[in-house]
């Protein structure tokens, strides 16, 4: 090594586009960063393959193959069609047949079947006559989830059924009555639910948790320090650490889209132009409280647990997990502070309903306010010194 | 130029506390352009976060001052675009190669062409053919001088360097000194802290600070002088009986083995020297009055504070 060579020209600085020269620096820095963490780049693609195949598949509340009696009190063919009905739709797997009430309640108390249909005697020739009969469900209903579904598409699979019979025509109402009160009607597959539930939660826990990192990583390893000796300002910063993962959330968007399209069949009824718009701000918004959480917190550890915080109530009460009118009046409120919560109206209603900008005014507005409030606090709360 | 007026650095009264703890006690100094200022000072002697005040990274409790002719206080954004700041721990991007640090810094100042400005650095660096190493990878030596590279990236007019030669081999630290006496030479203001008496002595000026206080400050010899400090150095056998002796004797206030002599040093030149009689005329001893080093002041200045502030 010898001293430096003076003989270079100096360089000369251009005060103009300073703002966007400098958030273009700090956004090509975060972009190396990231291109050289693996563990961090696998995770972008891995966890919302994992979690859409889990939740699709693993995690299904449609029953499939529900261990199931029947309780025949006559032996006619409507029955015997609506047994083959049954089985065909592969909910049900009817493993006993027997003829008598006690058996049938015992196989349930035993917990050898789950779900029991009751054919009565005369069933056919009052359907024939127009009676309306009852065909009696008993389920087990320690598993509602599963119990409800399955009594819900029971309805629809016999009417199916008979319609493909010569007994009826094609009757405006079912020609018997299911006497099973428990009806919420769920979609035939959870997966059209689910599906575009969990683009908003996987988005908004990969987001949270790379821009809450952010900071604090940059404190940890020292390099706030010089950071902040060099002249960039707040707004630049945080510009530089959250465009790079709005690509990142863009690609996410797209994979778990376009598995549940490919895989699971999810139609996308709405305008997709539309959907990459407000998925666009509903991932930026996220991005901005992780970058807020950055901001509050001391370390790594703060950062995640702080994270956390925020992604529990986002999943419990945003209307992911348990239906969002169920909730009483102050959890409702809590939710409506969620971005999550907008999301997934959006989302589904873009998906599932084909719904257009005018019917999500209220949802996008609310992701923008909370957008807006995020940076803020943001940019309020870094500190341009160390004091 | 700015300020204009020979002196990039020039503050008084600063004064800092952490959680009640007070780190830097009125300290006031001055700086002329184009020099080379040490900073010196035991471990947690404030030479840090008098830097980071200097820098804009801290605000003083009390006390103002200008840098670059820049209200410290108030124009913290404009001392920055004009100060190169190399903090004490390796503060580059370990996971950045040395080419996407300095393009980073490069942008970050707004250099017109920061590809060229990184190229031209890494040449004169000597790093040609590493651009592509990541930073993190580098050798000590070559961290400190990458880091010094990113600091003088953007043309600054004054450099503060938080002891830049920490843990770094002797002949990487000797080319570091020539730079940064090249650097001078171009018009450019250093503020250098170290623990290196050798680095010291290759300033312009040095000032000292123990615990909070700016004790004193000079070139070497003005520094040497007001210590009034007297010296003996003794050769001869058994030293360390010697020094077990001597050591805590009136008029003897500091008593320090040099490889094979020992420095008995005071501030009373008859105190000291009715100090050490008993032992001038024992045979096998050599007596020799000479100047105290710079250490022999910095340890007595040490010694002193101690006394005083804690």
């Amino acid at each position: 090594m010898s001293a430096l060579d003076h003989s270079a020209p100096a360089h000369e600085i251009r005060e103009r586009f300073g703002f966007w020269k400098r958030s273009y620096a700090m956004l090509v820095k975060e972009f190396i960063q990231l291109r050289r963490d693996r563990v961090s780049f696998a995770m972008i693609v891995m966890l919302p393959v994992m979690q859409l195949m889990l939740f699709g598949y693993a995690i299904n509340t449609t029953p499939r193959h529900l261990p199931s009696a029947v309780l025949l009190q006559e032996d006619s063919d409507l029955a015997r069609s609506i047994l083959k009905a049954l089985e065909n739709t592969a909910y049900f797997r009817f493993l006993y047949e027997v003829h008598d009430v006690d058996d049938f309640d015992n196989l349930l108390k035993s917990g050898k079947v789950l779900f029991g249909v009751e054919i009565p005697r005369g069933f056919e020739r009052a359907v024939r006559r127009g009676d309306r009969p009852a065909l009696l469900v008993a389920a087990d209903a320690t598993d509602p989830v599963a119990a409800s579904s399955a009594i819900g598409s029971l309805g629809m699979v016999v009417q199916t059924a008979l319609k493909h019979d010569l007994y009826i025509g094609d009757p405006p109402d079912m020609p018997f009555e299911i006497r099973a009160h428990a009806r919420y009607n769920p979609a035939a597959a959870s997966s059209l639910n689910i599906v575009p539930g969990l683009v908003g939660t996987i988005l908004t826990m990969t987001m949270l948790i790379f821009t809450a990192l952010s900071v604090t990583r940059e404190v940890e390893r020292g390099t706030m320090e010089s950071l902040l000796s060099m002249p960039i300002r707040p707004v630049e910063v945080m510009f530089g650490k959250i465009v790079p993962y709005v690509l990142v959330g863009f690609v996410q968007a797209f994979l778990i889209i376009g598995i549940g399209v490919g895989l699971f069949g999810v139609p996308v009824l709405g305008n997709l132009f539309l959907l990459a718009l407000l998925s666009t701000l509903f991932i930026t918004t996220n991005l901005s409280i992780g970058y807020t959480i950055s901001t509050l917190v001391q370390n790594q550890l703060q950062a995640m647990q702080m994270s956390m915080m925020f992604f529990l109530p986002s999943i419990l009460l945003s209307g992911f997990m348990f239906p969002f009118a169920g909730m009483p009046a102050w959890a409702q409120y809590l939710g409506e502070a969620l971005p999550l919560t907008h999301y997934l109206r959006i989302v589904r209603a873009i998906m599932l309903k084909g719904a257009t900008m005018q019917n999500l005014r209220f949802d996008t507005l609310a992701l923008a306010a909370l957008m807006l409030l995020a940076m803020t606090i943001a940019v309020t709360r870094f500190r341009r010194t160390l004091d | 130029m700015n300020g204009g007026n020979g002196i990039a650095i020039d503050v008084k009264g600063l004064t800092k506390s952490f959680g009640g703890r007070e780190v830097v006690h009125d300290l006031s100094m001055q700086v002329k352009r184009g020099s080379i200022y040490g900073f010196l000072g035991p471990n947690g002697s404030g030479k840090t976060t008098t830097i980071r005040i200097l820098c804009g990274l801290l605000t003083p409790d009390s006390g103002e001052g200008t840098c670059l002719g820049y209200d410290i206080r108030r124009d913290a954004e404009k001392i920055k675009r004009q100060v190169g700041y190399m903090t004490q721990r390796f503060s580059l991007y370990q996971d950045l190669s040395v080419r996407e640090n300095l393009e980073f810094v490069a942008r970050l100042y707004g250099l017109a062409d920061a590809r060229g400005a990184a190229r031209d650095m890494i040449k004169r660096l000597g790093l040609s053919g590493r651009e592509e190493q990541l930073a993190g990878e580098l050798s000590g030596g070559w961290k400190q001088r990458l880091a010094l590279g990113a600091c003088t990236l953007p043309n600054p007019q004054l450099l503060l360097l938080d002891e830049p030669t920490a843990g770094v081999d002797p002949k990487a630290r000797r080319d570091f000194w020539n730079e940064i006496h090249a650097l001078a030479a171009d018009g450019l203001t250093v503020l250098v802290s170290t623990h290196y008496m050798d680095e010291a002595e290759r300033c312009h000026e040095i000032a000292y600070i123990a615990y909070g206080h700016l004790l004193t400050h000079g070139t070497v010899e003005q520094v040497i002088a007001k210590s009034a400090l007297t010296t003996y150095t003794v050769t001869g056998e058994d030293l360390n009986e010697l020094a077990a002796a001597l050591t805590g004797k009136p008029g003897i206030d500091m008593v320090a083995p040099f490889g094979t002599s020992l420095h008995v040093s005071g501030r009373d030149v008859a105190a000291l020297e009715a100090g050490i009689g008993p032992w001038r005329e024992r045979s096998g001893l050599h007596w020799q009055k000479s100047s105290p080093s710079l250490e022999d002041v910095f340890i007595e200045l040490m010694s002193r504070s101690r006394d005083n502030f804690q």
